[in-house]
């Protein structure tokens, strides 16, 4: 039982941050049909930024803002200067840019902070809280994960249920030609869309840091689970993100606690098969229509 | 008053519309007839700027329309109506009416507005929190026209309005536009394949066929001259 608890609330934790890199795939796909493969390369571009500011003797907040800041810019420059140019190609194009991206920015941070594993400073004690006689898995750090995310989620659906910014980006995905006839600017919003998912994935990067430790690829192996709970969730759904991410949480970490965690990835695997063999669409998807 | 002089549109080596020239007259229905493919749709798109126009000008009030992009012609009180009713289906009723309005300055006007189009189409007000795809083709339309109108055009541009509804809620859409240019002094264009319905409102018809203007007169005359309708608008 003691197993037990400590594996769910691990579940949540992890599945805590899949929910908040899966979102971040959720919001480019809304608005551009484009699965972008380079998120977690990005990330962690963010995520060595703040670390190279900590080491600085910069407070942990600002580190944070200054990756989030890192996500905005590496979003908005993606969007405007790769994928804008080929918007209108193929659509494997902005896939192998995407790939091409990965690849770059995983070298591009070995080349200047060195491929070399290295730790993340948590602004929380890692320590699990006491609960009677014995530690449970869960910490303040973890608290503080759960609880950023939580934020972060409560915010985007404000953004978009409830302010006109978010209708015009809704209108700008769902229907590019209708919305520039009603005055929307739908470039300036593919750019914010962009700017405002990599601004997410930072923040998923920082939050995982302390786990998964800091290398130029160490976002890799939280992107697929984040990938596989976007699309159990139907890719277009941001609350099908968070439901994802923490169903993924759970299967990862009771497969990994009571089976072995080399079976993680496969029990991943395994529950995405058995999803889509029922619901091809995804859980929380509109509609059954998909491009790619 | 819209002007259009000379204007050519090509896709590619097709010519679309062959150097389209006529005049829509203030607070006053514009009816464009013609088969399919004759260019109706391609003069509206290139009027809203979705589609370039090679040359030529359309100017609405003295400014130049071409060459515009969609999201600034807005802003000159031209409004689209979209084929095949425009609305987008995964928003709720209410955010596409509010879609119409979110460009302009004044917020209480638009809320104004939408509660007009609520009491001028009461099926979108019992729905208003729905998703669009749950309307019918001809609520479709009516929201549609409802979003055009919470932009407060002065030149409505109506593409194929009838398209796909049943003969009765055709005349009821085509009554309520009339409705509209006398009510509120819109300048219409209404481009439409059912010229019977539209001749039926309109002030002034234009023909096009294979892309050029063949006949510009009151549409009173059209309707009445029955070797002009059997040879370009079937009836």
């Amino acid at each position: 039982m003691h197993q037990f608890v400590n594996l769910t609330l691990i579940g949540i934790t992890t599945g805590a941050v899949y929910a908040a890199v899966a979102m971040g795939l959720v919001l480019i796909w809304r608005a551009t049909r484009t699965v972008n493969f380079a998120q977690g390369a990005m990330a962690t571009f963010s995520t060595y930024v703040a670390v190279t500011l900590i080491d600085r003797n910069v407070s942990y907040w600002l580190a944070l803002l200054a990756a989030i800041v890192t996500g905005l810019i590496i979003g908005t420059l993606t969007e405007r200067l790769l994928m804008r140019p080929i918007a209108n190609t193929n659509p494997l194009n902005p896939v192998i840019i995407a790939i091409g991206m990965l690849i770059v920015l995983e070298a591009v941070s070995g080349m200047i902070w060195g491929a070399k594993y290295r730790e993340f400073p948590s602004n929380f004690s890692v320590t699990g809280i006491k609960v009677g006689t014995s530690r449970i898995a869960l910490s303040a750090f973890d608290i503080y994960v759960m609880v950023a995310v939580l934020v972060l989620m409560v915010a985007l659906l404000i953004l978009f249920r409830w302010t006109s910014l978010g209708l015009k980006m809704r209108a700008a995905a769902f229907s590019p030609e209708i919305a520039r006839l009603l005055g929307v600017r739908v470039g300036r919003m593919l750019t914010l869309g962009w700017a405002l998912a990599v601004g997410m994935a930072s923040v998923a990067g920082v939050l995982a840091a302390p786990n998964v430790l800091l290398y130029p690829n160490n976002m890799d192996g939280v992107n697929v689970f984040a990938f596989t709970a976007a699309i159990l969730g139907g890719l277009d759904s941001p609350v099908g993100a968070l439901v994802g991410g923490l169903g993924m949480g759970f299967v990862v970490s009771y497969v990994g606690g009571y089976l072995g965690s080399s079976l993680e990835t496969i029990g991943g695997l395994i529950v995405l098969l058995i999803v889509l063999s029922f619901r091809p669409q995804g859980i929380f998807a509109a509609s059954a229509a998909r491009r790619v | 008053m819209l002007q259009i002089e000379d204007l050519t549109v090509s896709y590619g080596a097709v010519k679309a519309l062959k150097s389209v020239s006529f005049e829509a007259n203030e607070a006053k229905i514009t009816a464009v007839l013609g088969a399919n493919g004759a260019g109706k749709t391609t003069l509206l798109r290139a009027l809203s700027g979705l589609v370039h126009a090679t040359t030529g000008s359309a100017k609405y009030h003295g400014t130049e329309l071409i060459g515009k992009k969609p999201e600034d012609i807005v802003y000159l009180g031209v409004a689209q109506v979209p084929e095949g009713r425009g609305v987008i289906g995964e928003l709720t009723i209410e955010e596409n009416l509010r879609l119409g309005g979110l460009f302009r300055r004044d917020a209480s006007g638009t809320k104004s507005d939408i509660n007009e189009v609520y009491e001028f189409f009461p099926p979108l007000a019992q729905r208003r929190s729905k998703p669009t795809f749950t309307l019918s083709g001809g609520e479709r339309q009516m929201l549609a026209i409802g979003r055009a109108i919470v932009a407060r055009p002065t030149l409505l541009l109506l593409d194929e309005p009838s398209l796909g509804l049943a003969p009765l809620i055709t005349a009821s859409i085509m009554s309520f536009i009339k409705g509209l240019c006398h009510q509120k002094g819109l300048t219409v264009l209404l481009v439409e394949q059912n010229a019977r319905s539209a001749l039926s409102i309109a002030d002034f018809a234009v023909v096009l066929s294979v892309g050029e203007v063949v006949i510009a007169k009151d549409a009173a005359q059209v309707a009445s001259d029955s070797d002009l309708r059997h040879h370009y608008l079937g009836f």
